[in-house]
């Protein structure tokens, strides 16, 4: 066989992936919201932060209104005379920062924990998945709450809770990936040729592991800011130096009733646009990684 | 049978004692619940009393020891608060959030099967891709968001329905409930409809694949072939043939929507326990965070019970994975 006819499995993935055009919309939406969540400080019109740029003369504005000094807020400006579409940009780096750190963390336990019980068997797996089953049994915003609870408020925090509610669908994924994946031929002849373990389970098998991860955790991204914004909405989440996009509709709840549904209204539909950027790219993923379904 | 009972039940107990010992730790580390609860001004000898009669001023192992002992016998400890046994605060508060659950599970079941059968049969009409749509949308809209959204429509731009509370409850079987009368319908509406959305979206999605692959059977095929009308086809031959999932995940879910009107009622104000549980962290009411959290792990345990049960009795074929388990 030429090299030439084998296609890398990347370029593959980009081309099959590149077929819905609903997944692409995805993508580049996807890509913008990372843009201006990594650059909040410098697309910004305002720093929503700084105090000494903050007029309380300026406070709940509707969208398009003028600051008193010539600014313009395009989705309105909240209680502090804060600029809306400022406050969101950031809202988005506080989101999205926390929920993808939590992600990876979690990933990577799960996938220790899961390739352990895979690879141990015996009790080991017996404990490890009796806990997975336990945990999975109960909704993860219970979970959460409860540790949030006992845990108190903080960044650290928040991520701790989200990494506790998630590493579970990890292990079992990769364990169940990963037992099917050690009776495979290239295990066997990996084990025949003497190697170490360490290096059968991160060279061999992690790799093969990966593909149902991938569509997981980008899945479970979305879940985790979802879950991340409702704690903050409930007053257990981040704290009010660092606003996420949860708290942000949630101070906004107070000034729902008298009318001025902007303070929470475009919050919400930046979260709103995120999570389903990140469903569409998640659902495409999986039908491109899922071999069942390769021509 | 009776053996797999008797292991789910031991299962059960030992999972109520592991989830015990979690939240009994996990809460004791907040912090001193004196600090609150006490009136900043009070002095040494006063908080020396309090805490002594509250047990606080116990080791950590005998404070637990206590708890279970008395947990045994359904007491759970008395509100820091409100000075009532926190079992009693909770029960009193349930049948708000189960009136609210099952009401959204209705709307659920009554919207979502239907909805799902029709996108299920002809996957490609322009109506199914718009369900499928919706449900896409209903998976990623987060449930507090749209409990917001439907408020500031409903309540503020319209003034159709109102946004808090309960509204004019009836006596039915000794229990108090929204549903009889219109001003309490009026209220359990919007919420119900919020904490039904992710439930319908889930229905609609399984509901539709169990049809698709249902259609493409040979009972279908010769049920055609009879000549029996469209609707009896669906509605008897594919329906009795994809409830079994159904139900069992109606089964399951209905444990999270419990949990999940946590947020719902936080939001309309409904005086349901999961408010109570909000209201309960926001003081650090440490007996009835605790007493909340083992009453819906013995809820989830009793659910997950019959959930397995009815599945054995539903599809004969799960009896002999139920044996050997």
């Amino acid at each position: 066989m030429s090299s030439a006819d084998v296609e890398s499995p990347f370029k593959r993935v980009a081309a099959d992936f590149a077929e819905s055009r609903l997944a692409l919309v995805g993508l580049a939406t996807l890509i913008l919201i990372l843009i201006v969540a990594v650059g909040a400080p410098w697309v910004s019109p305002q720093n929503p932060y700084n105090l000494a740029t903050l007029d309380i003369m300026d406070s709940k504005l509707p969208p398009g209104g003028h600051s008193l000094d010539g600014m313009t807020f395009w989705l309105g400006s909240d209680d502090q005379g804060r600029d809306m579409l400022s406050a969101i940009f950031y809202g988005l780096r506080v989101s999205l920062g926390v929920g993808i750190l939590a992600t990876v963390i979690a990933l990577a336990i799960g996938l220790a924990v899961g390739l352990v019980a895979a690879w141990s068997g015996g009790w080991v797996e017996v404990v490890i998945m009796r806990l997975v089953d336990l945990q999975l049994s109960f909704p993860s915003i219970l979970i959460a709450l409860v540790l949030l609870a006992s845990l108190g408020q903080g960044v650290d925090k928040i991520v701790i809770a989200l990494i506790t509610v998630q590493w579970a669908y990890y292990a079992r994924t990769v364990r169940g990936v990963a037992l099917v994946e050690r009776n495979k031929e290239y295990i066997e002849a990996a084990t025949c040729l003497a190697l170490s373990t360490p290096r059968i389970l991160f060279h061999h098998l992690l790799p093969n592991v990966m593909p149902p991860l991938i569509v997981i955790a980008t899945v479970q991204v979305a879940h985790a800011i979802a879950l991340e914004a409702t704690l903050s909405f409930l007053g257990l989440g981040m704290p009010i130096t660092s606003p996420s996009l949860g708290l942000l509709i949630a101070n906004g709840f107070t000034h729902l009733m008298s009318g001025k549904y902007w303070i929470s209204l475009y919050p919400g539909l930046a979260l709103l646009i995120t999570i389903v950027s990140i469903n569409l790219v998640g659902d495409q993923l999986r039908d491109v990684l899922n071999p069942r379904l390769q021509k | 049978m009776l053996v797999f009972i008797i292991r789910r039940m031991l299962q059960s107990i030992v999972a109520l004692l592991v989830m015990s010992v979690l939240i009994f730790v996990g809460v004791f580390v907040i912090g001193n619940p004196i600090d609150i609860l006490i009136n900043p001004q009070a002095d040494q000898a006063e908080i020396a009393r309090a805490t002594a009669a509250l047990g606080l001023d116990q080791p950590m192992w005998i404070q637990y020891w206590d708890f279970l002992r008395h947990a045994l016998t359904g007491d759970l400890g008395r509100s820091f608060s409100q000075n009532v046994p926190a079992v009693q605060l909770i029960l009193e508060r349930m049948p708000a959030t189960v009136e609210l659950a099952l009401c959204a599970m209705l709307m659920a079941i009554l919207l979502g099967i239907p909805l799902g059968l029709v996108a299920g049969m002809k996957p490609d009409a322009w109506y199914s891709k718009t369900i499928m749509a919706g449900s896409i949308l209903g998976f990623s809209l987060p449930t507090f968001w749209v409990g917001l959204m439907l408020i500031m429509v409903f309540s503020v731009f319209l003034g159709w329905l109102p946004s808090t509370g309960r509204g004019h409850t009836t006596l039915l079987f000794g229990v108090q409930v929204s549903f009889l009368n219109w001003d309490g319908l009026t209220h359990l509406m919007m919420p119900a409809l919020n904490l039904a959305l992710f439930k319908l979206s889930l229905l609609i999605r399984l509901t539709r694949a169990a049809t698709r692959e249902a259609m493409l059977q040979d009972y279908v095929k010769f049920a055609r072939a009879k000549g029996l009308p469209m609707r009896r086809i669906v509605g008897v031959h594919v329906l009795k043939n994809i409830l079994i999932p159904i139900v069992t995940v109606i089964g399951l879910e209905f444990g999270s929507l419990i949990a999940f009107a946590i947020v719902t009622e936080t939001i309309f104000a409904w005086p349901g326990m999961g408010k109570l549980l909000i209201d309960s962290i926001n003081v650090l009411d440490r007996p009835v965070i605790v007493a909340y959290v083992l009453i819906i792990v013995c809820l989830f345990v009793v659910i997950n019970l019959v959930v397995d049960l009815m599945y054995s009795l539903l599809d004969p074929r799960v009896r002999l994975a139920g044996a050997r388990a």
